[in-house]
């Protein structure tokens, strides 16, 4: 019952996360995916106001571990991010501003 | 004794749904105008970094002005006691929040960010105009819905009168937030006068009159109920009144920039050389929004005839449409001055007039906040008892000699 | 393991990068600030221009800036953001002309925060003007209020942003004196990229910092705020004007 209510029997396609690099977040995952979003207020307002600018739970940090090995980005149908917040149905506002893809390594 | 008796607006079904379906496609259109808008960006509106704010504007603005001036009548009969004006309060209040409903729904769809609305509701610099003119807004809203309850409510009735004057008090309050919204910004020569204030006021005794005028006039008589040729003489007199006191105040205030060598070039924009901003100061706000309306109205003739009353009204807010086109538009068309006396250029397009052509969804979001005023006085007029029955000239004569 | 490696590496790029630009030097940045504290409430960042050091047909900080901060390049058009632009300012009676580059004054009495309804636009503690985009509603109020015309609205949706800085539909945006840089300890972009050429028109530093060389050079040579009768305290001062 619970999952036919969730939709999960009729087939909706979970999310496909994939985590190219496993077990270097900063925290485990249930505390990530119950907070991710507290860290990233908390962290963005302390940058924007303060120019505290550690990188623990710097979104930047997140894009850069987390974009996609092909497409390079956390956002697209299989995005870390936008995958999952398609799935629970969550407005994903962070990259109408923010990019999406991690600063390109300066060549040497 | 004469009692007046409140009674929902009784019009033919088909009259009244069908005027709520052309303002319905009407708020449509502006809503799908607003979509454009957030779906493309501003980029499709005639605004620019030059003109920051336009047409969305002109009708917001207008609207808001308009709102709390709507309230005058309700104010004359219960903070002035003029017994006459007793049965027209609820309308007058009702038209007050309708408008003011319709404009802030046009400024805030216009937001860049319309989705971070509660961010504006918790978020707050109290020492912004904007700021304090949420509270306004939203105190407007609690005072005068408070107010047309206590009026509409037999039994709460005697209270009416201390609500109707904290609406009376609130209004000026809000429409000095609204004049202050520019007369605050001292780096805009064509505001930054505290004059703009009172003005403001001025101006929206003016627009209110004239719209719950014409509401007035309409209404009565798509429902064939008998309003007093006395009463809406005084109705009109009173607005000729504050039609010359708008003008007397926009002399003063361009009196004031004339005077002082600072504003010389801004004021000559806007007075003679400025294009169609001259055009609609003289034109618009002048002639039509004011000169012509006085003649009307004070008329010996004409002045008592409803057709000329109805024209009057309408010009005034044609004008006042004009007036705020060239007080919002026009004071960001003329250049600010990095460097007084001396001449500018640069590519962000220093020291040159800024042009400005509305975009058609600038216009319909506008027509869509209006549309949207209009139909909620119809619904209240529909199912509220706002409208007296009769009001003809021994029903008048009667509550005066109470 | 990898985390730290990755920051050594990174630190090493920056000490090389800093080593190896030509034509600029730190010293007259104060102190680096560790990731983790604050902007000092001591320090007041500001830019000091020579105009008679500006070149006419230079346009290095322009397009440093619309590189550094992604800006719209090319043929601009009324709607797009110019974050710094020249403006040609030419005295009609005597002819004499300067060009003067042009950007938001980082005002210690900024009218652009006061009249911000929901304090999206605030002043940092080291005195830079910034906009909080998480919380601009876009209602281009500070644009009304700005004398110096320093601030753009993003009029369409953007791509390709630089990933230290944000930006985004809807919002206003001005100079920030690449605020990204200043916290680590690097010039504005279009600081470094006029020294880049020579003509070093353009001093930033610490305007509370006696020992700072441009607190030396406002006290000794003559120069001026522009609007100074609006006496808003810019923090961007001009020499030669």
């Amino acid at each position: 019952m619970a999952a036919w209510l969730t939709g999960a029997a009729a087939g909706v396609p979970r999310p496909g996360i994939v985590i190219a690099k496993p077990g270097q977040c900063v925290a485990d995952k249930d505390t990530m995916r119950r907070s991710h979003m507290d860290f990233l207020k908390h962290q963005r307002d302390q940058t924007v106001r303060q120019g505290i600018r550690t990188r623990e739970h710097s979104l930047n940090e997140c894009v850069a571990c987390h974009a996609g090995e092909k497409s390079g980005s956390v956002l697209g149908q299989d995005g870390f991010c936008q995958s999952c917040h398609s799935y629970a149905a969550v407005e994903l506002d962070c990259f109408e501003c923010h990019s999406a893809k991690p600063k390109p390594v300066a060549k040497p | 004794m004469a009692t007046v008796t409140l009674r929902e607006w009784n019009i033919t079904s088909r009259r009244y749904y069908g005027l709520l379906a052309a303002l319905g496609a009407l708020i449509a259109l502006g809503a799908y105008a607003f979509l454009q808008m957030e779906h493309h960006g501003h980029v499709i509106t005639g605004m620019d970094n030059q003109v920051v704010w336009g047409m969305p504007h002109v009708f917001a603005v207008f609207l808001i002005v308009a709102a709390s001036g709507a309230l005058n009548v309700a104010s004359t009969a219960s903070v002035f006691g003029k017994a006459a004006y007793k049965p027209l309060a609820p309308l007058s209040g009702l038209l007050a929040l309708a408008l003011l409903a319709g404009g802030l729904a046009v400024l805030m769809l216009d937001l860049g960010r319309p989705d971070r609305l509660v961010v504006a509701m918790t978020h707050f610099n109290f020492k912004s105009i904007f700021a304090l003119n949420v509270f306004l807004y939203t105190g407007f809203f609690a005072i005068v819905a408070a107010y047309l309850w206590l009026m509409l409510e037999r039994r709460l009735q005697r209270h009416a009168r201390a609500a109707g004057l904290a609406a009376f008090v609130w209004r000026l309050l809000l429409t000095t937030g609204t004049g202050s919204i520019f007369g605050f910004l001292a780096a805009r020569e064509a505001y930054d006068s505290a004059l703009l204030a009172p003005l403001f006021i001025v101006l929206s005794l003016a627009y209110g009159t004239a719209l719950f005028l014409l509401v007035l006039i309409v209404a009565s008589r798509w429902d064939a109920r008998p309003v007093s040729d006395a009463l809406l003489a005084r109705l009109a007199r009173l607005l000729a009144i504050f039609v010359a006191a708008a003008l007397y105040f926009v002399a003063v205030f361009h009196l004031t920039k004339l005077y002082m060598a600072r504003y010389d070039g801004v004021t000559r924009f806007i007075l003679l050389d400025g294009g169609r901003y001259t055009a609609l100061f003289w034109l618009g706000q002048v002639a039509a929004g004011g000169l012509i309306p006085l003649a009307l109205l004070f008329h010996p003739r004409l002045g008592r005839s409803r057709a000329a009353i109805a024209a009057a009204c309408l010009l005034v807010v044609g004008g006042g449409l004009a007036q705020m086109y060239v007080t919002i538009i026009g004071g960001q068309a003329y250049p600010l001055a990095l460097f007084p006396g001396m001449q500018e250029t640069s590519s962000f397009f220093d020291g040159e007039i800024h042009p400005y052509a509305p975009s058609a969804w600038e216009v319909l979001l506008g027509m869509g906040g209006t549309a949207l005023a209009l139909a909620l006085v119809a619904v209240g007029l529909r199912v509220l008892r706002i409208l007296p029955e009769r009001l003809d000239d021994k029903i008048i004569d009667a509550l005066e000699a109470k | 393991m990898t985390d730290r490696r990755r920051f050594l590496e990174l630190s090493a790029a920056a000490l090389a990068g800093i080593a190896l630009a030509p034509g600029i030097r730190l010293i007259q940045v104060a102190a680096a600030r560790p990731l983790d504290a604050p902007a000092s409430g001591k320090v007041r960042w500001g830019l000091l221009i020579d105009t008679s050091r500006c070149g006419d047909d230079c346009d290095a900080c322009l397009s440093a800036c619309r590189k550094e901060n992604h800006l719209p390049q090319g043929e601009l058009r009324r709607t797009d953001a110019q974050w710094i632009r020249k403006v040609a300012v030419k005295d009609m009676r005597s002819g004499s002309a300067r060009q003067v580059p042009m950007m938001c004054q980082h005002c210690a009495k900024p009218p652009c925060v006061d009249v911000c309804p929901t304090g999206a636009s605030f002043k940092r503690a080291d005195g830079i003007v910034l906009v909080d985009r998480h919380i601009c509603i876009g209602c281009r109020y500070c644009m009304m209020a700005c004398p110096y015309k320093a601030r753009s609205f993003v009029h369409e949706p953007t791509t390709g942003q630089n990933p230290e800085v944000p930006r985004g539909q809807g919002c206003v945006e001005g100079c920030h004196l690449c605020v990204h840089r200043i916290d680590r300890n690097e010039l504005p972009a279009c600081v470094e990229a006029c020294a880049a050429t020579g003509r070093k028109a353009m001093l930033f530093g610490d305007l509370n910092d006696p020992a700072a060389e441009i607190a030396q050079r406002i006290a000794q040579v003559a120069t001026a705020q522009v609007r100074a009768d609006l006496r808003l305290d810019p923090g961007v001062r001009y020499q030669g004007l």
